[in-house]
Formats: structure tokens, C-alpha cells, sequence
């Protein structure tokens, strides 16, 4: 295989991950650990992949697929900005009902061949050596993927929203007693999150498989949470992590094609295994784990007073 | 105005009714669900809460399903909520059930085809091995490294699916299968069977195992210092570092148990309901069983009350599929629904609403 289509396989494997991951970072920046995100995911792949069928538009699709899965994530938001609840509870809560809920209504989809995502026209600077196939030979969602890491970054790290959304996730209540409004920013934070991890969920059913099965997430939305702590709550290290992973991905699906003699469920469970080998390395440096973390991560905010 | 206000202590009364009015609220908004599916609301919940139970064309067929779904249900759940007490969350039952069965099942099938009345116990053992060892990765890896216990204990869910399959396809396959996959068939071989051991109750080793673990659960949840030390670990983790609770300890200790027991409920599953290892041998158990232990309260007799309503669930579920056509997935996102509506109730038993005149600022 050319090294021009495996860095192409790579980074469709890559951007179902990097854009729930993407959004997990943002909502947890804000405080809120939202373990829903496989959840949302499926629920954004059949959301964007009924939208895309009825429509025969694979954009309204991923606008639906954004939609729904920022409409999931606001029963996450109410349930634990407005009554308090656990977070990590109502996350699993809502990865449970979001895998039934979608195996519900995809029912009729089953066997369904979605219309085709188009690749953007980049005209003659595709037809540059390596560097075309590689750069301008994409769907819109890559470029949109990316373009997200880099809006995060800079509103992270250059505007006043992105300090005020850090302030909430790393003193709640210093932030609340400076006037700003702890759970509606924390709310909007969740529906990013939501809206990115339904993104990914309909790349992977309208692009990378491109088909609906139940669970096809199959542990993305889990994978996107380790990737998170992976990069240290540090956006451009989501691009990177969601590419070494996307790396593995495409790797081992051509050892098991080119026949390998390895068995072939050692090759399927290596993205899982080196997911958990990355989490240990990372959290073993002491320092690192807990300077990085947003502060009030997890944490319930119950304004007194 | 209306405002919330926290609660010195959690209200008894709101803890014990918060899951009935959960599993009402449930019933209305599934019902709303099933309306939407074009499903008469009313006959729908008829058939998933009532018929099982009291349909005399059904019950007698139902009855002791439910007790061989409550079972592995029951024993799960019992063993995940003696960590959710202490916030240590093992998420990832479903793993260390399958590695229980795959333990317990490779055990027996290597004495196949002797005979003696040790091997079942023996299969019993390994299960439980089985499944301890495959909670010890997360619990190990958390101790050592502070690893997120709940990313890892997840992720080897997958992981565990894989071997399964490997299991299935390759390692555990019938030598007298012509080629299908799956494992002998346990379930027909009397010694490593885990039958009913009352004919028509659907009560196997695995349902009496869940009921010892209740009682055990509760007596030492009531009667000794570990279940203090536990509460003490979730609620107040300096405190409990105070009075001498190591933190890796109750790690260590809260992935044991649940590792075990979820291990037990792979290989009574595997000798008995399922049979065999095969490729789909996991049916969400270790996932549903999260559910229970919240809706039981973390409580032992709640977690046997939850186990039962659910699996109740399960089986309504399987009767409104076969009678009205209802998606099998329809009785899965009822199931998240009820977890939710229990979490969103359970403010009330951590807060009150106060009436307050506004004052002036």
C-alpha cells in the first residue's frame, strides 16, 4: 500500500476520535466531566445518518448529527448543572440509554448505503506529489475537524470567553462570586461537547464505515475521554494523539488484511491495549496528571448564598 | 422565591421513595416512547410489568426467568456498589464476567469428559479467578500509577470481547463441533452443569450464590468496620486516611469483590442459561447491573428489589417484542431512561426546597 493512502486511511480513522475528543476537552476545561461521550457518538451516528439519508445531504446529516448530539448532552447538562446529580453516574447513564435509544431508531437503517460524502475540490493543488493526496484530497469534515482544534486553541488562549470558561473550571466559585454565570457557561460547554461528539459518531457512519450497525462506536467515545488526558487538556495534542491512534488503527487492520501471523483478535484488541498503555504512562508522572487537570473537574457547584 | 438548599443529612423517606417514583416516571415516559412507535402506551407497559407475572399463558414460563435473569443481575451489581460507596468505579463488570465464564468454562472442558464430583466446584474457583484477575489490571494500575480506574476498567470490556471470540472461533472450540464455532455445550454434561436445582424455579447455584452475597453484603455493610471504612473512603477521603483507611486498600479490596462476583456470574452463566461459550455469550449483564446497584440505592435488599424489577424488565421486554413487535432496543433505552429519572429524583433526597423572601441586595 502507498504511503499516500495509508496517511488518507489514517486520518479518516483519526477525525471520528479527534472531534469527540475535542469537545470532551472543552466541556471538562469548564469543570464538568461528561464520561456520556460514547453515548452522544452513536446517538450522533444515526442522527446524522438518518438526516443524511432522508435528505440525501451528507452536510444537513452532520448538522443533524450535531444537533442530536447536543440534545443528548443537555439531559447530561440539566440533570447535573440543575439538579446536582453525580457526574460520573449520569455519564454512564447516558452512554447506556444513547446505545439503546440509537439501536432504536436505526432500526430501518440497517443495510442502508448512505449518500456519499464528497471530497473538497482543491482543483490542480491535488495533483501535486504526495503532498496533494496528502494535504487537499479530504471531505470537509477533516478540514472542519482541525479547524475546531484551532478555534479552541486560540479562544483558549487569546480570549476573554476562554478565560472566563477556564476561571469556571478551575475555581467555581471564585468565578461565580466575580459575576459569571457558573452553570449557563458550564451548560454551553456540555453542548459543545455533545455537538463534537455527534460529529464524530456520523463520520464514522457516513464516511469511515460507512453504514449503520448497533454499537458501532464501539469505544470510540471511550477511547476520545482517554485521548483527552492523553494530551493534558491541551488541544493541538488531541490532533496528535487522535493520529498516532489513528496510525494503530489503520496499521493493524492492514497487518490482519496482509494475513499476519498473528491472531486476529491480538490485532483488534491492540488500539484498547495501547489506549490503556498511554493512560498508564501518562498518569504515572505524578507532576504532570495533576498540574494539567482542570481543578474543579468532576466537582458539583451549588451556589450558596 | 423558591431555593434549593442542601440537606444536613440525605432524607431517609426521599432515598426509599426516589426509585419508585423513578420506575413510575419511567413507565409514563416510556410509554410516550412507545406511543411514538406506534404502540398502544397502555398495553406496551401492560406487558413488560404485568403479563410476565400474571398472564396465565405466559407466567408459568416466565416466572423462573426471572430469577435466572435477576441472578447474575444481583450478584453483579452487589459487588459494583460496594465500590460506587467508596467512589471507586469499576464499569467494567461486562469484562470480568466474560473472563470468569472463560475461566470456569476452560477449566472444565480440559477434564472433559471425567467425572468427579470436585470438578464444578473447581470450575466454580477458576470463575471466580477468572474474574479477580481481570479486575486486578484496573486495580493494580490505579494503585501503582493513580490510572483512571474507569477509562481502563472499560476498556478491557473490548478487550475481553476479543478473547471471547478467540475463545469461541479457536481456543475453547467443540473438536466435535463440525467446525461451528462455540464450546461444548456445558450445560449437557452433568458434571460441570449448573441445572435448576428446583425443577420449574429457575433457581440455579448462581441465583443462590446472589442471595448469599445480599446477606453478606449486608451484614457487613451493618455490622462491620469495613463497610464504615468504605462509606468513610467515598464521603470524607481525608477523614478516612485519618482513621487509618489506606486508599489502596479500599482499591484493592472494592475491585476483589466485584471482580469475584461478577467472575461467579460468568461461570454459573455459562453452566447453565447460556450453556456454551460462544461469540454473543455476553448480553450487557455487567452494564444493566450499574443500573441496579443506583436504583437498589447501593443498598443490598434495594440491589435485590432492583435486580428482580429489572430483569422483570427484561423479560417484559422479550413478551412486548414477540406480541406487539416492539424493538429489543426499546426495553435497553427504557432501561437508560429509568436511570435517569432516579438520578434527577435524587436531589430530592440530598436537598430541600426552601420557600425564602428575597432580600435586599
Amino acid at each position: 500500500m502507498s504511503p499516500e493512502l495509508l496517511i488518507d486511511a489514517l486520518i479518516i480513522a483519526a477525525t471520528p476520535i479527534l472531534l469527540a475528543a475535542i469537545g470532551e476537552l472543552v466541556t471538562e476545561k469548564s469543570g464538568v466531566l461528561n464520561l456520556g461521550v460514547e453515548g452522544m457518538m452513536i446517538v450522533g451516528a444515526i442522527c446524522g445518518f438518518a438526516v443524511a439519508i432522508e435528505s440525501g445531504s451528507p452536510a444537513l446529516g452532520f448538522a443533524g448529527a450535531a444537533l442530536g448530539g447536543a440534545a443528548l448532552s443537555l439531559i447530561f447538562g440539566v440533570l447535573t448543572q440543575y439538579l446536582l446529580s453525580n457526574q460520573v453516574a449520569t455519564g454512564l447513564a447516558l452512554t447506556l440509554f444513547g446505545l439503546g435509544f440509537s439501536a432504536m431508531i436505526g432500526q430501518g437503517y440497517v443495510g442502508v448505503v448512505p449518500p456519499a460524502t464528497p471530497k473538497l475540490d482543491f482543483g490542480p493543488l491535488t495533483d501535486i506529489p504526495f503532498v496533494g493526496p496528502v494535504l487537499f484530497n479530504h471531505d470537509l469534515m477533516v478540514y472542519v475537524g482541525i479547524a475546531i482544534v484551532a478555534g479552541v486553541w486560540a479562544t483558549l488562549r487569546y480570549t476573554r470567553a476562554g478565560m472566563i470558561l477556564r476561571a469556571v473550571g478551575e475555581n467555581h466559585d471564585a468565578a461565580h462570586a466575580l459575576g459569571y454565570k457558573v452553570i449557563r457557561i458550564r451548560l454551553l460547554a456540555i453542548a459543545f461537547g455533545g455537538a463534537c461528539a455527534g460529529l464524530g459518531g456520523a463520520y464514522l457512519s457516513l464516511v469511515r464505515v460507512p453504514q449503520w450497525t448497533e454499537g458501532m462506536t464501539a469505544g470510540a467515545g471511550w477511547i476520545a475521554l482517554a485521548l483527552v488526558v492523553f494530551a493534558s487538556w491541551k488541544p493541538w495534542r488531541i490532533v496528535i494523539g487522535a493520529w498516532l491512534f489513528g496510525g494503530i488503527t489503520v496499521l493493524q487492520l492492514n497487518l490482519q488484511v496482509a494475513g499476519v501471523k498473528v491472531p486476529v483478535e491480538l490485532l483488534s484488541m491492540s488500539p484498547y491495549l495501547i489506549t490503556i498503555l498511554v493512560l498508564v504512562l501518562i498518569s504515572s508522572d505524578r507532576r504532570r496528571a495533576s498540574l494539567s487537570a482542570p481543578a474543579e473537574l468532576g466537582r458539583v457547584f451549588h451556589a450558596a448564598g | 422565591m423558591l431555593r434549593l438548599e442542601k440537606r444536613p443529612q440525605p432524607s431517609r423517606l426521599w432515598t426509599a421513595l426516589t426509585p419508585i417514583l423513578a420506575v413510575l416516571a419511567t413507565m409514563v415516559a416510556g410509554g410516550l416512547l412507545f406511543a411514538a412507535l406506534g404502540k398502544n402506551p397502555v398495553e406496551a407497559i401492560r406487558v413488560i410489568f404485568f403479563d410476565p407475572l400474571f398472564n396465565d399463558q405466559v407466567a408459568s414460563f416466565a416466572r423462573p426467568q426471572i430469577l435466572v435473569k435477576a441472578g447474575p443481575l444481583i450478584l453483579i451489581a452487589i459487588g459494583l456498589s460496594m465500590g460506587f460507596r467508596a467512589g471507586i468505579w469499576n464499569i467494567g463488570a461486562e469484562g470480568q464476567y466474560i473472563m470468569g465464564a472463560i475461566f470456569g468454562a476452560a477449566v472444565g472442558l480440559a477434564l472433559y469428559p471425567m467425572d468427579h464430583a470436585l470438578i464444578f466446584p473447581l470450575m466454580v474457583v477458576a470463575g471466580a479467578l477468572g474474574g479477580w484477575l481481570w479486575a486486578m489490571i484496573p486495580a493494580i494500575l490505579k494503585i501503582a500509577f493513580r490510572t483512571n480506574e474507569i477509562l481502563v476498567s472499560l476498556l478491557l470490556v473490548y478487550v475481553a470481547e476479543q478473547i471471547l471470540a478467540s475463545a469461541a472461533l479457536d481456543l475453547l472450540r467443540n473438536p466435535d463441533g463440525g467446525g461451528f464455532p462455540g464450546s461444548r455445550d456445558l450445560s449437557e454434561w452433568d458434571t460441570a452443569s449448573n441445572l435448576e436445582l428446583i425443577a420449574g424455579s429457575g433457581m440455579h447455584w448462581g441465583v443462590v450464590t446472589a442471595f448469599i452475597a445480599v446477606i453478606a453484603a449486608y451484614v457487613m455493610l451493618s455490622r462491620h468496620i469495613l463497610g464504615v471504612h468504605l462509606r468513610l473512603a467515598g464521603q470524607a477521603p481525608r477523614a478516612a486516611r485519618f482513621a487509618g483507611v489506606r486508599p489502596g486498600m479500599v482499591v484493592f479490596l472494592c475491585f476483589t469483590v466485584s471482580g469475584v462476583l461478577a467472575g461467579l456470574a460468568g461461570l454459573f452463566e455459562v453452566t447453565g442459561p447460556a450453556g456454551q461459550i460462544s461469540i454473543d455469550f455476553n448480553v450487557g449483564y455487567g452494564f444493566t447491573a450499574i443500573i441496579v446497584a443506583f436504583l437498589g440505592r447501593l443498598n443490598p435488599i434495594g440491589i435485590l428489589l432492583a435486580g428482580l424489577l429489572m430483569a422483570l424488565t427484561y423479560i417484559g421486554g422479550e413478551l412486548a417484542q414477540f406480541m406487539l413487535g416492539l424493538p429489543a432496543a426499546a426495553i435497553q433505552a427504557f432501561q437508560g431512561m429509568l436511570l435517569f429519572f432516579l438520578l434527577a429524583l435524587d436531589m430530592l433526597s440530598n436537598y430541600r426546597f426552601r420557600l425564602v423572601t428575597r432580600e435586599a441586595v
